[in-house]
């Protein structure tokens, strides 16, 4: 098989925001924080995107502002570069080689043309020590300048950046690990370590998480593990060091910031409250509750007029200094599983899967930003580790996006299950989806598939379940009386006891397949009646497929003994298998294409293949690590026209995965990515309001129809910038006094040139008539 | 370890008050503290915080202040009297009335003057002469009361906490130069007057201030302005304390530090920061002193607290352990042997009880069924205002005696069928009040340790009571003797002074035997073995000597043991042995017992050195026959019983434990301010 160098697996769109502590411009008007392998800057007021400052080849690991210069900002990453970018245009500035696995970044004002990173202890990947290094950056003009020389200042420091911090104008530097705090002293070279009574014999985990350094004085704040704040004082000595304890977090504190000025103390933690402690009244403190979800960092602009959280739900809140939200950026939402399979509503073309706690996430792929939120399980979450709450596991649209379906489950450790099956129908008028029937247990186990009968005739849903019955739902009609249609139950099925693991329908409707352990059913929708039985493969049956346009004669099945075996409905018999350990099969709704993800050796090799063809049309080895558990085909909004046959099979759609480290990867080809350069090109219009396509829609007409205003009302305004006006002045104010005429001479010249002659107004009346 | 039949006996419901004040004597490091029932207590602190001197209270006679003036203790109270204490006699010196109502404070000045802040208003200045206190001139009259007073170190200036303000007065002209006005609660009720319950006044002419908003108020004492709020509490914050750093207490128990720190380290300026919250109390902290390395706080809880500082220590020692101090250094039980009686001594009443009895047997950790039941036979209330100082019960159970201030009592008791009390009309009249009282063991002879450091020997017999004789130390010094104890034999008296000298006397020749060789920690117990008449001493640092009386020597075990030196898990515990007494079955255990457990030293075993297992009880239950032997030690200590006032071994060698669960006795206590607690 051939590798095809032309496509590259990406990130794009739904990549972390919150992974590190996001960055407020000195004007407060952006905001930059690393996602995935690049740098967004977000407008603070409109949270828009503005640019997307491509480069890094790996996961950027830091963001930070040049002290030097407001305009600039360093980001570091996991691919050993540490780029300057001018973030007002979007242009890398320069890349610095440092060659190591960079955790985090910060600098300092005091320390000109140093940075300090944290990297591994021994050059290893695997290393668990690492150490806070500086970084002299070299003086040369090139674009790319490799990085000799690093010193070490710290050695055995946390990798989380929130546990450094620079103290009071880069005197020095506070790093906490584990029950350890060190502060060193850059002029003095010395440091000092406090170390805490592990508290875990009494059952208190006092280990630090966080730190921040009081901007003006010399206070340390430090949060902790089982919830408390400690202010620490007069640390430049070995003994006489003190410190004073503030407890309101009931969990972890997970992140600390002053404000700039020192008056503030901010804190959060897993209780989604941003608590705001005044710095020497601590009784006295604000708060800013139901955020909702825990605060993983806290970012504070120059200024301290906005302070920004991130969230675990990959959330940045934008917060005004008066405690108050402004604007929230969400970006895609991925628990530490994601339940659901990947989807797409056929209406909105947006990524549908579940999000925040019992709600459902509608995401825009193109637009990288999520639409809304569907909340299913209608219940309050409750902020506290060790709770069961209901989940959605499964989700599914019809084919149109009339119909959503969701279950909901929720496992106490002793008592039964509870299910719930709901049925949403898409309301026109509020354009979001209406909780139409809701099924209390549906199934005596698990729901274990569930799809949406494709044909255009009848609206019908099929669930399978561990119980060993699959059910079919039917949309029941009352117009008789008059309520509006509401779901029930059909019929109910079964083989041989055997429990059901998935189910899939043909692409017209007329057949529907179950895989009931190592047994494949076909069954005819319309009769109920058993069709066919298939059971080749030793081994239960994973995924089910039916083939699309030209091979829907063919269903594909993967087992759990490493088979891909694909029969032929019309003999009834095995057309072809091959021994491979596919994980996830997925069809590509607008081709006959079919996306096979086989994991070998701990990684994930992609195989897209059409049914009727022997060869792959496109294969690549060793794609993430782990295994591939959600894949979905996104159509495209644009059309791609590529001719080379490797990467037709990405024309209508995209493929989209999410990797073990719930990363959400897709592929990319040559031309996709010079269409996108170029867009960017044109979206770098120098202007002073943040640049959005909607302001490229309205603004520019919006500033005309101003102009054209003022014209109207005002047609004297207009007359400053006249090239006869200018250089009368010119001459008047440069020319020096003694050689000039006399003043009256000069008087009517100048007076003259105010005037408007006749034939430039009518130039001008002539532009505004035009448009 | 040997085996006892044990009575658990938890029916001494033995209250201690709240603590009112404190006063500590950096040149003596004593501390002085007052109880609400007017006790006065003395700790020394240089001798691992041992409970010297305990001077008993009055009926309605509370103290609101204590302070020392040189090693002169004086006090002040609600009843509006000065009262000079004469700690080797144990009592009040004198009283003067100071004619401005109820006291609520009093200060003195390193030159030896004295304020006192009176209920009227007043702020009174006494001269301490070398005879008394003399009244010297008044402030200027406020009206309200002056609940609080601090000197400038300076002596020129005084700093008054009165209601809703604090008043800052001139000494010489006597005029108010300032008026701080403390604001009221912010959340309360504004009609409620703001009580400033204790002033601060610093060198630099910073005022500190506590008050019952919750308040700690930093002040300029130059020109009268609010520097600081801390807001501590939302109730009363009762107690400031200030060396190095300021202390506040509150009434949620906390002890908050405030400490002098420059807030960029470069600089020198310094400002007050609230640093380090110390919680030790569960009740309202009352009284508060730094000494320098700790925090010592005490207040409804009644338990002293010394809260080291850490960072004053350069490595770990006694010091530098946190220690509370829950229970009297002395005996408050006594017990008749051979009658199985028990005499419990409170305040104001002593209670004479029989122990149960039974006839089971079991193996050993098993409840034995009783035959008889404990049985509370007398309750025998004090006459007079004075609260009883001391008490004893002679072994057979036939005489009863106690002592207060002012008198000293005797009974004879019948106890046999019907029980009788009868006092016993003419005591000797040298005879006028005793610290410590003690029946020789046949009960012919009563001992009273009396004022100038003399003994008095009473014979008794069935009819009367006789002045014998007069036992004295050579040297004409009088010192406070607090502990005595008797031969078995009836040959030998020790006694112990204050000063750590031990005498032993012959009660044949009555005439001083000899000096035990001076140490330098008080001994805390004493007992003499009946056998072989060595007199045995615990020191209140842990120290324990052998002392032959016959042969005017230490023996050779005690040399042994001082060579090896002790285990320092032995040297560390928390309180001072508080008995010593002999097995009589076999003369090489010694038994002793402090609060926390009691252990048996048996002379015939070799000594553990500091690496052998100190507490070694439980190994030994898990070790084969054969093995036990060469793990064995002197050492044998037992903690199963808890919170322990008394120990006795009886005449049948069944053991009498008396708990006092700390349990039982916060139980007691008031309810305290309630707090929120979270998830509540």
């Amino acid at each position: 098989m051939v590798e095809h160098t032309g496509i590259r697996v990406v990130h794009r769109g739904g990549s972390k925001i919150n992974f590190r502590e996001p960055v407020i411009t000195s004007d407060s008007r952006f905001l930059l924080c690393g996602s995935g392998e690049s740098v967004k800057v977000y407008s603070t007021s409109t949270e828009e995107c503005v640019h997307d400052l491509q480069g890094h080849t790996d996961l950027v690991t830091g963001v930070v502002l040049n002290p030097s210069n407001h305009l600039q900002a360093y980001s570091c990453s996991a691919d050993g570069t540490v780029r300057l970018w001018d973030f007002t245009d979007g242009i890398l500035i320069k890349t610095f080689i440092i060659r190591y696995h960079i955790f985090s970044i910060h600098v300092s004002e005091k320390h000109v043309g140093v940075l300090f990173v944290v990297v591994p202890m021994a050059n290893e990947k695997g290393s668990e020590l690492f150490q806070l290094v500086a970084v002299h950056l070299p003086r040369s003009g090139d674009p790319e300048v490799e990085v000799g020389e690093l010193s070490a200042v710290l050695c055995d420091v946390s990798p989380n950046p929130g546990a450094v911090s620079f103290g009071t104008g880069g005197e020095y530097i506070a790093a906490a690990k584990g029950l350890q705090l060190e502060v060193f002293f850059f002029k003095k070279q010395k440091s000092y370590r406090f170390s805490l009574k592990s508290g875990m014999n009494k059952g208190i985990n006092n280990s630090f998480t966080c730190i921040s350094c009081h901007p003006k004085e010399d206070c340390i704040a430090t949060g902790h593990a089982d919830g408390k704040i400690r202010l620490w004082r007069n640390f430049n000595q070995k003994k006489e060091y003190t410190y004073s304890t503030l407890h309101w977090h009931h969990n972890a504190v997970n992140t600390l910031r002053f404000t700039p000025e020192g008056t503030n103390l901010l804190s959060g933690g897993i209780e989604s409250v941003l608590v705001q402690w005044r710095y020497t009244q601590e009784n006295q403190k604000d708060f800013l509750p139901r955020l909702g979800a825990a605060i993983t960092h806290i970012a504070v602009s120059p200024d301290g007029s906005l302070f920004c959280t991130s969230h675990a739900d990959n959330k940045i809140t934008i917060i005004l200094s008066s405690v108050k939200v402004s604007a929230i950026i969400q970006g895609l939402v991925k628990d530490d599983c994601v339940r659901t399979d990947l989807m797409i509503d056929p209406r909105s073309k947006a990524l549908v899967l579940n999000g925040k706690p019992g709600h459902l996430q509608f995401y825009s792929l193109h637009r990288d930003k999520q639409l809304y939120n569907l909340d299913i399980v209608q219940q309050e979450y409750i902020h506290e580790q060790g709770v069961d709450q209901f989940q959605v596991v499964k989700a599914a649209f019809d084919t149109h996006g009339d119909w959503l379906a969701t279950v909901e489950e929720r496992r106490q450790k002793s008592s039964e299950l509870e299910i719930n099956l709901k049925l949403w129908s898409y309301d026109e008028q509020t354009q979001s989806f209406v909780l139409n029937t809701t099924v209390t247990a549906p199934h005596e186990d698990q729901i274990t598939a569930m799809c949406f009968s494709p044909s255009p005739e009848t609206t019908l849903l099929v669930t399978t379940s561990l119980d060993g019955h699959f059910k079919a739902w039917l949309l029941a009609d009352h117009s008789d009386t008059e309520e509006s249609a509401s779901w029930s139950c059909d019929f109910v099925g079964g083989y041989h006891l055997l429990k059901p693991g998935c189910c899939c329908f043909s692409a017209d409707g007329s057949l529907l397949a179950f895989g009931f352990q190592e047994v494949v059913t076909v069954w005819s929708p319309t009769s109920w009646e058993l069709l066919t039985t298939l059971s080749q493969p030793p081994g239960a049956v994973r995924d089910l497929c039916f083939g699309r346009l030209s091979c829907s004669k063919y269903l594909l099945g993967t087992s759990t003994k490493n088979q891909l075996c694909c029969w032929n409905l019309l003999t009834c018999s095995l057309e072809w298998n091959t021994p491979m350990d596919v994980s996830l099969l997925q069809a590509d709704p607008f081709s006959e294409n079919m996306a096979a993800f086989c994991s070998q050796s701990g990684s994930t090799d992609l195989f897209v293949f059409k049914p009727s063809e022997p060869r792959p049309l496109f294969s690549k080895k060793a794609l993430c690590t782990g295994k591939v558990e959600r894949a979905i085909f996104a159509p495209r909004d644009q059309m791609l026209e590529s001719s080379e046959e490797y990467s037709q099979w990405l024309n209508r759609s995209q493929l989209y995965f999410l990797t073990q480290h719930m990363d959400l990867m897709t592929f990319s080809t040559k031309t996709e990515e010079d269409r996108l350069l170029a867009s960017s090109k044109q979206l770098m219009v120098d202007d002073s309001v943040a640049i959005t396509p909607f302001y490229l829609l309205l603004g520019r007409h919006k500033q005309q129809q101003q102009e054209k205003q003022e014209l109207l009302t005002n047609p004297l305004a207009e007359r400053t910038p006249l090239p006869q006006g200018s250089i009368a002045i010119k001459e008047l104010l440069d020319t020096p006094a003694h050689v000039l005429p006399s003043a009256s001479f000069l008087c009517s010249m100048f007076v003259r040139s105010l005037l408007v002659s006749s034939s430039s107004r009518s130039k001008l009346e002539d532009n505004v008539c035009t448009p | 370890m040997g085996e006892f039949k044990v009575h658990r006996v938890r029916f001494f419901e033995y209250m201690p008050t709240a603590i009112r004040a404190m006063s500590f004597n950096a040149h003596t490091e004593r501390l002085a503290l007052a109880r609400v029932d007017g006790s006065v207590e003395v700790f020394n602190f240089a001798d691992r915080y041992f409970q010297e001197k305990v001077i008993p209270g009055k009926d309605a006679h509370s103290i609101e202040a204590l302070c020392w003036v040189g090693g002169r203790l004086f006090s002040a109270g609600l009843h509006g009297e000065i009262t000079e204490y004469d700690l080797e006699n144990l009592r009040p010196k004198y009283s003067l009335e100071a004619y401005g109502g109820p006291i609520w404070t009093i200060i003195s000045n390193p030159q030896g003057t004295h304020v006192i802040g009176c209920e009227d208003g007043t702020v009174k200045l006494f001269e301490v002469l070398a005879e008394g206190v003399q009244f010297e001139r008044n402030l200027d009259r406020q009206k309200g009361r002056i609940i609080s007073l601090s000197w400038h170190p300076s002596g020129t200036r005084i700093a008054a906490g009165m209601m809703d303000m604090i008043r800052v007065f001139d000494v010489l002209t006597g005029h108010a130069i300032q008026r701080l006005l403390v604001d009221r609660s912010v959340g309360g009720c504004k009609s409620r007057e703001t009580v400033v319950w204790t002033v601060v006044f610093l060198s630099d002419h910073t005022i500190f201030s506590s008050d019952s908003a919750g308040k700690v108020q930093v002040w300029d004492g130059h020109t009268g302005t609010l520097v600081k709020t801390h807001q501590l509490t939302k109730w009363d914050v009762l107690a400031l304390s200030d060396e190095s750093s300021v202390v506040a207490g509150t009434s949620e128990g906390t002890v908050v530090q405030f400490q002098f720190i420059a807030p960029n380290l470069q600089q020198q300026e310094k400002e007050w920061v609230r640093t380090r919250t110390f919680k030790n109390h569960t009740h309202d902290v009352r009284a508060l002193v730094e000494i320098g390395t700790a925090i010592v706080s005490g207040g409804m809880d009644t338990q002293l607290v010394v809260r080291p500082l850490l960072e004053k220590f350069e490595e770990k020692c006694f010091a530098s352990g946190l220690r509370r101090i829950h229970f009297p250094h002395r005996n408050l039980v006594s017990c008749a042997q051979k009658a199985r009686l028990l005499l419990l001594q409170f305040p104001g009443q002593l209670e004479l009880w029989r122990l149960g009895e039974s006839d089971g047997h079991g193996k050993p950790g098993d409840i034995l069924p009783l035959k008889t039941k404990p049985e509370k036979l007398l309750y025998l209330k004090r006459k007079g205002k004075d609260h009883i100082c001391c008490s004893a019960l002679s072994s057979c159970g036939g005489w009863l005696a106690y002592s207060t201030v002012s008198s000293v009592r005797l009974y004879r008791l019948q106890t046999d069928n019907n029980i009788s009390i009868t006092k016993v009309p003419k005591l000797p009249k040298v005879l006028r009040s005793a610290h410590q009282l003690c029946f020789s063991s046949e009960s012919s002879y009563l001992f009273a340790a009396s004022s100038q450091s003399s003994v008095l020997v009473i014979s008794l017999n069935q009819s009367e009571c006789k002045y014998v004789h007069t036992l004295k130390p050579k040297s004409g010094m009088w010192i406070l003797i607090y502990r005595l104890c008797v031969a078995v034999d009836g040959k030998w008296l020790a006694t112990a002074n204050s000063d750590c000298e031990v005498h032993v006397y012959n009660l044949q020749k009555l005439e001083l035997h000899c000096m035990v060789p001076m140490y330098s920690s008080c001994p805390s117990a004493m007992g003499i073995h009946p056998t072989t008449n060595n007199l045995t001493m615990v020191h209140a640092d842990q120290q324990i000597f052998e002392f032959s009386i016959a042969e005017k020597q230490y023996t050779v075990w005690s040399r042994k043991l001082q060579m090896q030196g002790l285990h320092n898990l032995w040297l560390n515990r928390d309180t001072p042995v508080t008995h010593v007494t002999f097995n009589p079955k076999n003369p090489d255990q010694i038994l002793l017992h402090d609060m926390y457990m009691f252990c048996i030293i048996d002379q015939s075993l070799p000594l553990p050195d500091q690496k052998t297992q100190f507490y070694n009880q439980m190994t030994l239950r898990s070790l084969s026959e054969q093995e036990r032997p060469s793990h064995l030690h002197a050492f044998k200590v037992c903690k199963s019983f808890q919170d322990l006032m008394c120990m006795r071994l009886l005449d049948d060698q069944s053991l009498v434990v008396v708990e006092r669960p700390l349990m039982a006795i916060n139980s007691q206590l008031p309810a305290p301010v309630r707090q929120k607690k979270f998830a509540t």
